[in-house]
């Protein structure tokens, strides 16, 4: 059972701050939703060691012990990648990454990155270069990429921008599908549908703070901020 | 004349004559260790650029672009002058040696690798880069992700040099000297034999070194096409 406990403050964007100080608990799937420009991109870059804060960190807590921050726990923690860096390779190899940086043999990498593209219906593009894939496509198989390494925490920023309904609905379900996988799931989002559909527990961002935490049925029913509520009344908070 | 020049320098071609092969595997010699060496300092630029977030990037790759437009009869004469007895390397016995022109083509090799694969590198290495890192690779291991996922425009950055170095004739007739059995390489043999009015032998060079090009740069392009999607 991990926890991450995160106190940081950090630049962005040029002048504006992050400046948050949150917990998130295993077997939960934790929406962080807000505005855009709210923070949540870089809080969850932050939280997966590719950007280091200006002050402060992230402790990562396991059944009590605080956990070193080295490689293991760098390969424990995974960030489903953008579409947009997707190797110009096939997809069997794109899934493969994640497994040969954890020098996983090749023939165990070959049957996890099968069993991985299965599960995302992508294995009869196995052969495929990544770069002529689809856009509902390709984020699939940037799930896929994340997913076959088996990590115990995953994060994701907005997996479903700019897919069709039918696309986003795809990814949706193979994100439901993770919390039988994985131990903790953070899902960055603005589409306050998709994290009223998924997550357990809403963290709302405003202006690189965090403003609310509650559980999702609660967080959607009353809000307790007055940023919230108006960002759950589509009114603007920019 | 022209039409006799040709049928002698296919005469000289087929013969297998010896200081023709002599002058091309020494071409072949010189441009390809310079080749060899550019590559490796141009890759190693492009890598530190890329690696290190430095205020100094900006002015390095303008500067970087401006050498690849390098004048070579300046290169010579500036590598001439370092190299002559009385210049600051001129212990080292260098000037008039093979190895002094596999110098000259390296400087003005270098600028065309950096330039070109820093430029593919910087296109789409930010996103593969990230890529990597969030499948949970060492800096290390995302900036050789960047590289390989680069491959095919990596290699562009490499034919534009061959191509640079191949053609060179300034600084290698300034440093080189085209010392027959030496240090004469084709261009230098071209520009010697045109000013005697041997036009055979020099178009037989000609005809062997755009051959060669040719060839050369197929190779590359088959293998750029075979995998190139970006």
């Amino acid at each position: 059972m991990i926890q991450i406990h995160a106190d940081v403050k950090h630049h962005y964007e040029g002048k504006s701050v992050v400046d948050v100080d949150a917990s998130y608990e295993s077997g939960k799937l934790y929406a962080i939703l807000g505005p855009n420009g709210s923070g949540k991109s870089t809080l969850l870059r932050i939280l997966s060691f590719i950007e280091e804060p200006d002050t402060g960190g992230v402790d990562f807590v396991e059944s009590g012990r605080p956990l070193i921050k080295d490689i293991q726990l760098k390969h424990r923690i995974v960030m489903v990648p953008d579409r947009r860096g997707l190797f110009n390779d096939t997809v069997l190899e794109n899934v493969q990454y994640g497994l040969k940086v954890r020098k996983i043999s090749k023939s165990e990498r070959s049957v996890i990155a099968e069993e991985t593209l299965e599960t995302v219906g992508l294995l009869d593009k196995q052969k495929v270069n990544a770069l002529v894939l689809s856009n509902g496509e390709a984020q699939r198989l940037c799930l896929a990429m994340a997913l076959a390494v088996s990590p115990e925490i995953i994060l994701l920023d907005e997996p479903t921008a700019s897919l069709d309904p039918y696309n986003a609905a795809m990814v949706e379900d193979i994100i439901k599908d993770m919390k039988s996988r994985v131990q903790l799931v953070l899902l960055v989002t603005h589409n306050m549908f998709q994290a009223e559909r998924l997550s357990d527990i809403v963290t709302f961002m405003y202006e690189g703070r965090v403003i609310e935490t509650s559980e999702t049925r609660k967080f959607f029913k009353s809000p307790e901020s007055i940023h919230a509520r108006e960002f759950l009344k589509g009114e603007t908070v920019y | 004349m022209l039409q006799q020049a040709f049928s002698k320098a296919f005469t000289l071609i087929l013969g297998i004559d010896q200081s023709l092969f002599e002058i091309v595997f020494l071409s072949l010699k010189v441009s390809g260790l310079a080749l060899l060496i550019a590559t490796i300092i141009g890759f190693a630029i492009t890598i530190i650029l890329e690696l290190f977030k430095s205020p100094f990037k900006g002015i390095t790759v303008t500067i970087i672009n401006t050498f690849t437009g390098l004048p070579p009869v300046v290169v010579g004469l500036g590598l001439y002058i370092i190299l002559s007895r009385s210049g600051p390397l001129g212990f080292l016995s260098l000037l008039y040696s093979p190895a002094a022109m596999v110098i000259a083509q390296v400087i003005l090799a270098v600028p065309i690798v950096a330039s070109v694969s820093h430029a593919a590198v910087s296109s789409t290495g930010n996103s593969v880069r990230q890529t990597a890192l969030c499948l949970g690779a060492t800096r290390f291991q995302a900036i050789s992700a960047v590289l390989l996922d680069a491959r095919y425009s990596l290699m562009a950055s490499v034919i534009n040099a061959f191509g640079r170095v191949m053609a060179e004739v300034g600084a290698v007739l300034i440093v080189g000297g085209n010392i027959a059995h030496y240090t004469r390489v084709m261009t230098t043999a071209i520009a010697m034999e045109t000013d005697r009015g041997d036009f055979e032998l020099a178009i037989a060079l000609g005809i062997i070194l755009l051959a060669l090009s040719f060839c050369i740069n197929l190779f590359f392009y088959s293998m750029q096409r075979k995998g190139a999607k970006r």
